[in-house]
């Protein structure tokens, strides 16, 4: 073996090894998280932390029941409101529109995505809080629904230009006009991958704080309706954590812990509904 | 007492023989174009009623854009353009809605295309969107039987179209098509993607279906428009170079061009 052979096996093996254990701390980073939430957070987790306010300072125990269901009507105003535009809109890109204008939308949607959450916030506010004086649900909703809006609209549209043409002619030569041939069987031959966009939508904007900082602003106790300053899991994590009662941070961790678990199931659920056979046959 | 007496040579016995149909369809001077690229040229031709009319010729010679335009298929695509006339029954269908057409004239694609439903609903969605008037099970099972598929598929309706093999998926879409009941069924080179066996049974069909439907078929195997075809037209680049009965064509073609190809020397 001369030294030029050695020395390529040398480099080769070196890449190998480098570009191996990237990878490692890669996967080892999102393993790591978990297991610190789970070993500072695990333990705070009990029935309480799911059935009881907050407590004053001072005073331990206490839960996040309020922050728990005031996440979940923040997740619903803003599914209401995102899912249904990110979806029609998808739907006019993918069989309607001609490339340019489908161009422009694309492009759009893509910056919005960009869009430092926290402007997103800035702007539900002007739009949402200044004129009513007042924090509420549905500024926050609004808000996390914007943020839905590129994620659905996007993924939905990749789905939609995925089923095959031949089942739009096939619809149509049966004298399907346009929307119903999208209606009756485009729509329900791509839903398993519009339903994981939507998800996935739905847990990118669970775990949002910034968006919510002046528009839901948080609660320490129930928020009837939705007209009023709401609590959220994210925020609770942002206040808490940040606080210099020990209690506090040890609630943080496993409200850190409850939201990772919530994204979690709702990810695997996505992955599964879209890996559960495929829908179409690709001919 | 009179006795009609009917000189021997006269009777229908065969296609060779067939009285004059009344015409179903009247293409004339049909110019198409994709953009600027002209891809028909003054195309005349008809479609005659309860008679098989094949469309034959080399590949990229215009005969599927030519069936297309026949239920204004042509118009999915972009910046596609047809002059000229076409007439259903002495009416214009350029002039008519979409739809309504589409409803008359159905058509089957070149790979089967059946929807991801049951083989129940794929039959029962023409009749569905279009409000039928009998039971849908009646008209499913009419459908299924006029494709011959009925006795292969009767236990199992309710599974998915894919768990069938390529030909009886091609039924299927016969059957799916015939549900609307059309005038006229346009088969865009339907066996392409089959075996010989399946082949063979939908050719079958096709004689069969005659009695009750109008078709047009477009294929590239001529054997196939001489075994079923009452009249046969023959395009090269397109433009129509011969339209005759099918006897006539492939045993006395008129132009050197299309005896040049069905004796094989070109495509």
């Amino acid at each position: 073996m001369n030294a030029r052979l050695r020395w390529r096996k040398l480099v080769s093996a070196f890449m190998l090894t480098m570009t191996g254990l990237c990878a490692v701390v890669a996967v080892s980073v999102l393993f790591f998280v978990l297991g610190y939430l789970v070993y500072n957070g695990g333990r705070s987790i009990n029935w309480d932390f799911f059935t009881k306010l907050p407590t004053p300072v001072g005073e331990s125990g206490g839960g996040m029941a309020n922050a728990i269901v005031g996440s979940a009507k923040l997740l619903f105003l803003a599914s209401l409101f995102g899912v249904p535009i990110g979806f029609f809109g998808a739907i006019y890109l993918a069989e309607f529109s001609g490339s340019k204008t489908a161009f422009v939308v694309r492009y759009a949607a893509d910056l919005l995505n960009g869009v430092p959450s926290i402007v997103i916030g800035i702007f539900a506010y002007v739009l949402l809080v200044l004129p009513f004086k007042h924090f509420s649900a549905y500024a926050g909703g609004f808000a996390l629904g914007i943020m839905m809006i590129p994620i659905t609209l996007r993924s939905t549209e990749e789905f939609l230009l995925g089923v095959p043409n031949n089942l739009r002619e096939a619809a149509m030569a049966l004298g399907a006009s346009k929307w119903k041939t999208i209606a009756t069987v485009i729509v329900p031959a791509a839903y398993r991958g519009i339903l994981t966009s939507v998800l996935l939508a739905f847990a990118r904007v669970a775990g949002e704080t910034a968006p919510l900082l002046f528009t839901a602003f948080g609660n320490r106790y129930w928020s009837p309706g939705f007209n009023q300053p709401i609590e959220s899991l994210p925020h609770m994590v942002y206040i808490y954590a940040s606080s210099p009662y020990e209690d506090w941070q040890r609630q943080a961790w496993a409200a850190g812990l409850v939201l990772l678990g919530l994204i979690l199931i709702v990810n695997i659920v996505a992955r599964f509904i879209l890996a559960r056979g495929v829908a179409v046959q690709r001919s | 007492m009179t006795v009609n007496l009917t000189p021997t040579g006269v009777i229908n016995t065969s296609r060779e023989t067939a009285a004059p149909a009344p015409m179903r369809m009247t293409i004339s001077k049909v110019n198409f174009y994709y953009g600027t690229k002209q891809t028909l040229f003054d195309v005349n031709m008809s479609v005659a009623a309860n008679r098989v009319t094949a469309l034959i010729g080399p590949s990229g010679c215009g005969k599927s854009t030519l069936l297309r335009t026949f239920n204004r298929m042509h118009e999915t695509v972009r910046n596609a353009r047809l002059e000229g006339e076409i007439l259903l029954d002495g009416q214009n269908i350029l002039a008519q809605d979409v739809t309504q057409l589409r409803r008359r004239v159905g058509m089957v694609f070149q790979r089967p295309n059946p929807f991801p439903k049951s083989i129940f609903d794929n039959v029962a969605y023409g009749p569905k969107i279009n409000g039928a008037k009998d039971p849908i099970a009646e008209v499913v099972e009419r459908s299924l039987r006029r494709a011959a598929l009925w006795d292969e598929v009767k236990d199992h309706l309710h599974k998915s179209a894919y768990e069938l093999s390529g030909g009886q998926q091609q039924r299927l879409c016969i059957a799916r098509g015939l549900a609307v009941e059309p005038e006229v069924l346009l088969l865009d080179e339907p066996c392409s993607a089959l075996d010989p066996i399946s082949t063979a049974k939908i050719e079958e069909l096709l004689v069969q279906l005659k009695d009750s439907c109008t078709i047009a078929i477009v294929t590239h195997n001529m054997q196939q428009a001489a075994r079923v075809s009452d009249f046969t037209a023959f395009l090269l680049v397109g433009q129509l170079v011969e339209f005759n009965p099918t006897p006539q064509l492939f045993t006395t073609p008129s132009d050197p061009r299309t005896e040049a190809y069905i004796t094989g020397r070109f495509g």
